[in-house]
């Protein structure tokens, strides 16, 4: 197993102190709740999807930096997108943190998202980094609700 | 006038746990993580290994030389259990999974009896989820209602409205004596002794009281004390139930199958007597026989000694931790075992948590099985250092400089 200190890299750790697009759209179209039962984190998703396109996401919710900084970045990431664009990228990610994909495979959807390749060296954390896309998928589903259990 | 005790020597002590020479991610273990889960000393594993491997066969089975011979061990085991807590009668220890499936024990046979509809039963504030969830669900059953002792910011439990708290339908009390969260030593004499007062049973989760304190449960009039033998030195998957035999003789068995009948057939079957009725199906044998080597060793340590050095690393922790800025203790209580759960500014507990680890040192961080603790004080997780026995000052010192290499970090 590598040192935990190689996930917490500089841009996740910024990203854990101050979270971009944090907050609560009040007219949105998509909307779910997070929660990681193990660890207590909790996370809230808006969305406003028009046009087949995430117009705009924000997020609130509590957790460690792990979760904080990969909903900072997943919100970044799939605002602007294509709901299918934004649904492959959670799963190019579910694949890459747990270490699912085949060796060698392009994640180019992923970006500097590719950061938290680290966590798959920390099965402990998998859940938190891939909480925020979770729920996505289940806010993009018209679930109310994800759980990483 | 106190004895002055020579003090425990750990450098010796040490080599009996090989845990403590490996080396996780490049750098030492420092295992600060026994109240989540005790190590077992190697005279305990080779007592356990003896057994399997040169006198394994059943218990209470026939005439065979075998079987008696592993009787008697098992039943010695349950001696030292007796004498350990300062029980009157082996009849009143029974063998359990662990303080969970003890606690279960009492709230599905004594609890089933005498809990009825609009009846009440009294927790703790403090309590694990293991001695809320089994009343959860015998109250959810009966119609009965579970109460709630509050504590202060510090931990300490208020006692002031106890009197008001126990009323004519409190059935039982439940409290802990060590909060694995805290790690505030509760004054359960006292409670017991004001519950009686008003005829109510005390049943005490003593899981993280027995590792640090000497127990006597005559002395504190416990109606039920139970415990985990991992959380002492020794194996998962035994536990004990003491009771006072006049509550066991009464209580309807709860498990049934073999071992724990005198008697079946079709029309009548008829039970063992106190603990035998408990008992039911092949108990955990060598965890048993290795849960009283434990008990030896700890005995021979000193529980005394062990107590005084683990109160000596609980204060250097303290004073060192207490020093760092943002850092906050939860359980600040005068009377404490040396458990420290802390929690940071700006530092998740579970990313403080991987960060230990990354420096080999072994903590918990989480809800502790304790989230009404994590509620009350509110915070959604603590990372919690415990001590024991064969930790040393300087693993102290690595702990608190990785505490503050982390906190750097995240600066």
């Amino acid at each position: 197993m590598s040192d935990p200190r190689e996930l917490y890299q500089q841009v996740i750790l910024e990203h854990n102190k101050k979270p971009r697009n944090f907050g609560k759209l009040e007219a949105c179209t998509h909307h779910a709740e997070g929660h990681n039962p193990l660890c207590g984190d909790q996370l809230e998703l808006s969305l406003i999807i028009e046009g087949g396109l995430v117009q705009d996401i924000k997020f609130t919710g509590s957790g460690c930096a792990i979760d904080v900084a990969s909903a900072s970045l997943m919100t970044g990431a799939v605002k602007g997108r294509p709901v299918a664009e934004a649904e492959a990228m959670a799963e190019q990610f579910r694949g890459m943190v747990r270490g699912e994909l085949e060796p060698g495979t392009q994640t180019p959807l992923l970006g500097k998202l590719t950061l938290f390749s680290g966590v798959r060296d920390l099965p402990s954390r998998v859940k938190c980094a891939v909480l925020p896309w979770a729920t996505l998928h289940a806010a993009l589903k018209g679930e109310a609700e994800a759980s990483t259990e | 006038m106190s004895t002055v005790l020579d003090p425990l020597d750990v450098a010796t002590v040490r080599r009996d746990f090989a845990l403590l020479s490996r080396v996780l991610h490049g750098k030492r273990v420092v295992y600060l993580d026994s109240a989540v889960s005790g190590q077992m000393p190697l005279p305990v594993i080779e007592r356990m290994a003896k057994y399997e491997r040169e006198e394994h066969t059943n218990v209470h089975r026939g005439v065979s030389t075998l079987s008696q011979e592993a009787t008697d061990f098992y039943e010695a085991a349950r001696e030292k259990v007796r004498r350990f807590l300062g029980a009157g009668s082996i009849r009143e220890i029974v063998w359990t999974r662990g303080t969970t499936e003890a606690i279960n024990l009492v709230a599905q046979t004594y609890g089933r009896v005498h809990v009825k509809e609009g009846d009440e039963i009294l927790l703790s504030s403090m309590e694990h989820h293991a001695n809320i969830v089994p009343w959860q669900m015998l109250a959810q059953e009966k119609g009965a209602t579970i109460k709630v002792i509050p504590m202060t910011d510090a931990g300490e439990l208020i006692l002031d409205s106890l009197d008001e708290l126990i009323t004519d339908r409190t059935r039982i009390v439940g409290v802990v004596h060590v909060s694995n969260v805290l790690g505030t030593v509760n004054p359960v004499k006292e409670i017991i002794a004001r519950a009686h007062a008003k005829g109510v049973p005390v049943l005490v989760d003593g899981a993280q009281a027995v590792p640090h304190l000497l127990v006597d449960v005559k002395d504190l009039d416990a109606d039920f004390y139970v415990f985990s033998g991992h959380k002492l030195s020794g194996p998962t998957g035994i536990g004990v139930l003491y009771g006072k035999l006049a509550h066991l003789e009464a209580m309807p068995p709860w498990h049934g199958g073999g071992n724990m009948i005198r008697s079946v057939s079709w029309e009548k079957t008829t039970y063992m007597p106190a603990p035998g009725k408990f008992e039911a199906g092949t108990p955990p044998i060598a965890a048993a026989i290795g849960l009283g080597a434990a008990i030896d060793y700890l005995s021979a340590l000193g529980l005394d000694r062990i107590a005084a050095h683990e109160q000596d690393l609980l204060t250097y922790a303290t004073e060192q931790l207490s020093a760092i800025p943002g850092l906050r203790i939860l359980g600040t209580a005068k009377d404490k075992a040396s458990v420290i759960s802390f929690v940071v500014e700006g530092v998740h507990p579970h990313d403080m948590g991987s960060l230990l680890d990354g420096e080999g040192v072994v903590v918990r961080a989480g809800h502790h099985c304790a989230q009404p603790v994590m509620t009350r004080f509110n915070v959604p997780a603590t990372t919690r250092a415990s001590f024991a026995y064969f930790n040393t000052r300087e693993e102290v010192d690595v702990f608190v400089s990785s505490v503050l290499k982390a906190i750097e970090l995240f600066k």
